[in-house]
């Protein structure tokens, strides 16, 4: 079966995000109060597979994230 | 004589540089295309630059080529594997070395001679240093702020230091934790190092301290 999977990788709450601060300060010069920006990476694909939670746990683990300092969530929905 | 390989991937860029060093240190040297085997060879070189464009993330994609499938076992039957800035980004990236290295605390690209103190002399590739020394090497990257939840858990190498071997807060260009510049595995013959000592192996270049690392390595591999 095929599958549309959205995976968004953060980085863990703690650990700094340079290019998060860049944008927030940017954003704080045009003159919005923005605050705490992180910049988390989403990923979208499609994905044949009998069991895409297992696999898809496995793709984050395996390369989109580094279980280090990465958390991860994903949607799985069936293609139509 | 004992044969180095350095491992070139799409997007690497300090192999001649490496493969020079590394003869002049008195070994033979051999710019390996990633797609080719590590056969016949004493030891491995992860070199610097930019492979697959740092997509993802710096070294991600180049750790998971078949070819660190052998690289790993050069690592596992003790044979020396060095990573330099790309190449110790791929050794964290394909477990080999632990921690990580996330995106300077500065936002900017870092290309600049930085003091490093040589912590640990146990390593085959620091051999040829003191314990404490000071030396000088260049630095060149975007992704060098070295990362590990649990400290105790590396052998740190190289610290980032003023020039009188003080490794403070304001001699860490990065942001790494505590300094850290290079670490080995705690067998020492992996290690990853974001100074690039091929930069410093000729005096030429400004500095001759990276020559002795290659030295070291050579000397070892030797035995």
């Amino acid at each position: 079966m095929k599958w549309r999977v959205t995976v968004t990788v953060r980085l863990k709450e703690g650990l700094n995000d340079p290019e998060g601060r860049v944008i927030g300060k940017a954003l704080r010069n045009l003159g919005y109060a923005v605050e705490g920006l992180r910049v988390p990476k989403c990923f979208e694909f499609e994905l044949e597979s009998e069991n895409p939670e297992e696999e898809v746990e496995e793709i984050c683990r395996k390369l989109l994230a580094n279980p280090l300092i990465h958390s991860w969530e994903y949607r799985i929905e069936p293609v139509s | 004589m004992v044969k180095f390989a350095v491992i070139v991937f799409p997007g690497t860029n300090c192999d001649f540089e490496t493969e020079r060093a590394i003869k002049k240190a008195g070994a033979e040297a051999e710019r390996v295309w990633y797609k080719t085997s590590l056969k016949d060879f004493d030891g491995v070189v992860l070199p610097g630059g930019f492979s697959y464009a740092d997509y993802l993330r710096a070294g991600a994609i180049a750790a998971r080529q078949e070819i660190m499938e052998e690289v790993k076992e050069f690592a596992e039957e003790g044979r020396p594997v060095l990573g330099i800035c790309n190449g110790f980004q791929i050794l964290t990236e394909a477990g080999l070395l632990p921690g990580a290295l996330r995106p300077n605390r500065v936002p900017r690209f870092l290309c600049r001679w930085v003091h490093l103190r040589v912590n640990d002399t146990e390593t085959p590739f620091t051999s040829l240093y003191e314990p404490g020394e000071v030396i000088r090497m260049p630095i060149a990257h975007a992704e060098g702020n070295y990362y590990i939840d649990d400290p105790s858990k590396v052998r740190i190498v190289f610290q980032y230091s003023d020039e009188n071997g003080d490794v403070s807060e304001e001699a860490n260009p990065n942001g790494s934790v505590l300094n850290i510049a290079a670490i080995a595995n705690e067998r020492g013959n992996v290690l990853g190092t974001m100074p690039h000592p091929e930069r410093a192996s000729d005096r030429f270049l400004g500095s001759e301290d990276g020559l002795r690392l290659f030295r070291s390595m050579v000397e070892l591999a030797r035995r």
